[in-house]
């Protein structure tokens, strides 16, 4: 098992290091592995990637906080209210399918080209997808619970709590999962354009105009390990605990 | 009350917040609390787009990001609807591409464009290839999932109505798979979508929606970025619900091989 | 006094192709401890009916009491099961599903606990109480859902055809039981069905529903004591019985 996933990468590692050596292209650009190996130990041992990626993380922490707090609760009262909704939803809709980084000017305009800007913007376009899936899972509540609840005597705000709200969960938890990966792409591109000392995306664009493409690539590493570890880490388990235990996803 | 009747409130609100929203941005612009840079009345931002249309350079900047969209979806089809398609029939393929997809597919596609600008420069080439990355994975992921969720009643059912070989990956497989197929193609219209927009944006070539928003940062017109955004909403809404809901209600819900959600 | 009185209840129904009569003029009562089964083929209003009984329809005409008042919405004095597995709760496992309405009512942890575990005793559930909804078959799931509809001790129970997505030998397994639970619980039931042979087998009384509009065709008594055998001539006879009110109905529409 180990072995067969090694495989692939045995394979792709041989042939880049291969080309890396041949020549055909300048070393600079085209690095071998140890280098790349060697710059991400150097990096990480003087603390510089280390502090790098925290930055990062802690931007998309703060960011997608606002967002999904806001989203959440912004999506669900979209789903009770028919007012709500009716006021909310073009506005959504118009906003949503303009690619984040779009936003990304005008943002840094407005509220500065500096961290305020950055995390604004990431926790905005990671709303989007959070305010539609919370809106979508309350309304797909289904109404045998509703009236199930009613029945045995649940009033509007244990309705809520005990139905709606565990009802809704499997969507609100692909809302989350889909608004971190928007906020995680968005966020290393917004960290090239604003003027933000540390961050991985600052990190990998400014090593540009020293053509230092060892070090993009193991910032481009770190970006990979950290993407992957949102995904596995956070947002299975959380399902597994949930909605996965209760069979309304599977897994 | 009746269907219609709601659908009718709903659009009248709809028009009302709309209204609204307008009339609260253009009640900030014009009290003087933001520098009119930074926030053109709506006016200013209708004339300002009115004069990139009818000079002509609206028009290219669409067209040009419109060709990186399409050049590097095209490619993204090329590749990653037969290979996510080898992936489900074949498990060495499957074996072989999993580990690399799963390990690259987190890395979001911005963070190779300062690479890409040092290997191929600034200009098609780099967002070209920038929205080939961000459209293969979801066009790959997902026929690999049809493929492989083909109910095995059919294939059985086929099978003994005498089909196999490529007749059956053609008459059953292929089509078996296809909601995914389609619901892939969706996502990497969105994913290219947004990746054309932001490649142009960090790897500035001057053409481009993307480029142009951002040249506009440089000396704060604000107008021409709103105006430019008003555009590349239009050309996103067009896409989403236009062409994708046109390709979908004619395959996959005429089949009733998905559920439209509840409202 | 009766237990439920049901007095001339009337209910149409907006559609787009215009008004459509849902139930018209529907009257009949129970005695307490009743079971009665609703019969009728789809559409003759019968689930509409029971709708207005639990108190999600209002009927534009016409009033229904129980215990002697007129009743306004739903009610802790009636339970319900449904037809669809997905009445259960899923975030919630069968014990939790069944002590729901207890905590609605604010009694303590440990009591409705246990309460709750008596009556999955009830439905002989008790060494699934800790599993999930979707760990249990179809019967199962409707077990746990009667076991829930008792748990507040409601003293009416609706069914809405809860067996009908069941297959036949679970289907009988699961009617001996409800037989049982009935015995020992003495609730007044009001049990919908289009299956003849369950209405007799579970009725003290049939009432046989005809569409369009949805009225009250006949009532039918079963005289016959319990438990009963499905294969006896006299069982038979009710069938024919009831299948004859049904089918005149079919053969003049």
């Amino acid at each position: 098992m180990v072995a067969r996933t090694a495989f692939p990468f045995v394979v792709v590692g041989g042939v880049w290091e291969l080309v890396a050596r041949s020549g055909i292209f300048p070393r600079r650009l085209f690095p071998p592995l140890e280098e790349i190996a060697d710059t991400f130990w150097r990096l990480t041992a003087a603390g510089i990637l280390p502090h790098h990626a925290l930055e990062t993380v802690v931007r998309l922490i703060v960011g997608f906080g606002m967002g999904a707090v806001v989203g959440v609760a912004l999506g669900i009262i979209m789903g009770r209210s028919r007012r709500a909704e009716d006021i909310f939803l073009p506005l959504v809709s118009i906003g949503a399918p303009i690619p984040g980084l779009a936003y990304a000017p005008l943002f840094l305009l407005w509220f500065g080209l500096g961290e305020v800007g950055a995390v604004i913007l990431v926790g905005f376009v990671s709303a989007f997808p959070i305010i539609l899936n919370s809106w979508t899972g309350v309304k797909a509540v289904k109404e045998i619970w509703i009236r199930a609840a009613q029945v045995m005597g649940a009033n509007d705000r244990r309705l809520f709590r005990q139905v709606i709200l565990p009802g809704a969960l499997p969507y609100i938890l692909t809302g989350l999962r889909l608004g971190l990966a928007q906020a995680w792409r968005i966020l290393v591109g917004v960290e090239m354009l604003a003027a933000v000392p540390w961050g991985l995306g600052w990190m990998i664009f400014g090593a540009r105009e020293f053509l230092n493409t060892d070090v993009m690539l193991a910032g481009i590493v770190v970006i990979g390990a950290i993407g992957l570890a949102l995904e596995k880490l956070v947002f299975q388990r959380l399902e597994q605990f949930t909605v996965v235990r209760w069979g309304m996803i599977t897994s | 009350m009746n269907a219609s009747g709601q659908r009718a409130r709903s659009t009248r609100r709809a028009v009302v917040t709309l209204a609204a929203a307008a009339a609260l941005y253009e009640l900030m612009a014009r009290s003087g609390l933001f520098p009119a840079a930074l926030m053109p009345t709506l006016p200013t931002v209708a004339t300002t787009l009115t004069a990139m249309l009818l000079d002509g350079t609206m028009l290219r900047h669409a067209i040009y990001t419109l060709y990186r969209l399409l050049f590097g979806l095209g490619l993204a089809i090329a590749v990653g609807l037969p290979l996510g398609i080898l992936m489900g029939r074949f498990r060495a393929v499957e074996h072989f591409f999993l580990p690399l997809v799963s390990v690259l597919m987190p890395i979001p596609s911005l963070a190779w464009v300062p690479v890409f600008i040092l290997w191929f420069g600034i200009g098609n080439t780099t967002t070209i290839l920038i929205v080939f990355y961000s459209a293969t994975f979801p066009m790959l992921l997902n026929a690999w999932t049809g493929v492989r969720s083909v109910n095995p009643l059919w294939l059985r059912a086929a099978g003994a109505m005498g089909a196999q070989g490529h007749v059956l990956f053609w008459k059953v497989i292929i089509p078996g798979a296809s909601p995914f197929i389609i619901i892939g193609f969706r996502q990497a219209v969105l994913r290219a979508w947004i990746a054309v927009v932001g490649a142009e944006i960090i790897a500035a070539s001057a053409w481009g929606l993307g480029w142009v928003i951002y040249d506009a940062k440089e000396f704060l017109n604000a107008d021409v970025m709103l105006a430019s955004l008003a555009v590349i909403g239009c050309i996103g809404f067009f896409f989403e619900r236009l062409v994708l809901g046109a390709i979908e209600r004619a395959t996959i819900l005429r089949w009733g091989m998905v559920q439209t959600a509840k409202s | 006094m009766y237990h439920i009185e049901v007095r001339n209840v009337t209910l149409a129904y907006d559609t787009p192709g215009g008004r459509v009569p849902g139930v018209q003029d529907v009257s009949f009562s129970l005695e307490a401890s009743e079971f009665l089964c609703i019969v009728g083929r789809s559409g003759c209003g019968k689930t509409t009916l029971l709708n207005i009984l639990a108190g999600f329809l209002t009927p534009a005409e016409g009033e229904i009491r129980v215990g002697g008042k007129a009743i306004a919405g739903h009610g802790l004095d009636r339970g319900i099961v449904f037809q669809d597995f997905a009445q259960l709760f899923p975030w919630r496992t069968a014990l939790e599903n069944v002590a729901f309405g207890l905590e609605m009512k604010g009694v303590p942890q440990a009591e409705r606990e246990a309460i709750a575990m008596k009556q999955l005793e009830l439905v002989k559930l008790e060494k699934f109480a800790r599993s999930y909804p979707h760990h249990l078959s179809g019967g199962m799931q409707q077990r746990v859902a009667i076991a829930r509809a008792l748990a507040y001790s409601p003293a009416v129970l609706l069914m809405d055809e809860p067996f009908a997505a069941l297959d036949a030998l679970t289907r009988e397994e699961m009617q001996r039981l409800l037989a049982d639970v009935w015995r020992e619980t003495r609730k007044t039931v009001i049990y919908v069905t289009h299956n003849v042979a369950e209405a007799v087998f579970l009725a003290d009384r049939v009432v046989v529903m005809t569409p369009h509009p949805g009225t009250v065709k006949a009532e039918l008594p079963i005289r016959l004591s319990r438990p009963r055998d499905p294969l006896s001539v006299e069982f038979l006879e009710y069938q024919k019985e009831l299948l004859r009110h049904l089918t005149e109905q079919a053969a003049k529409a």
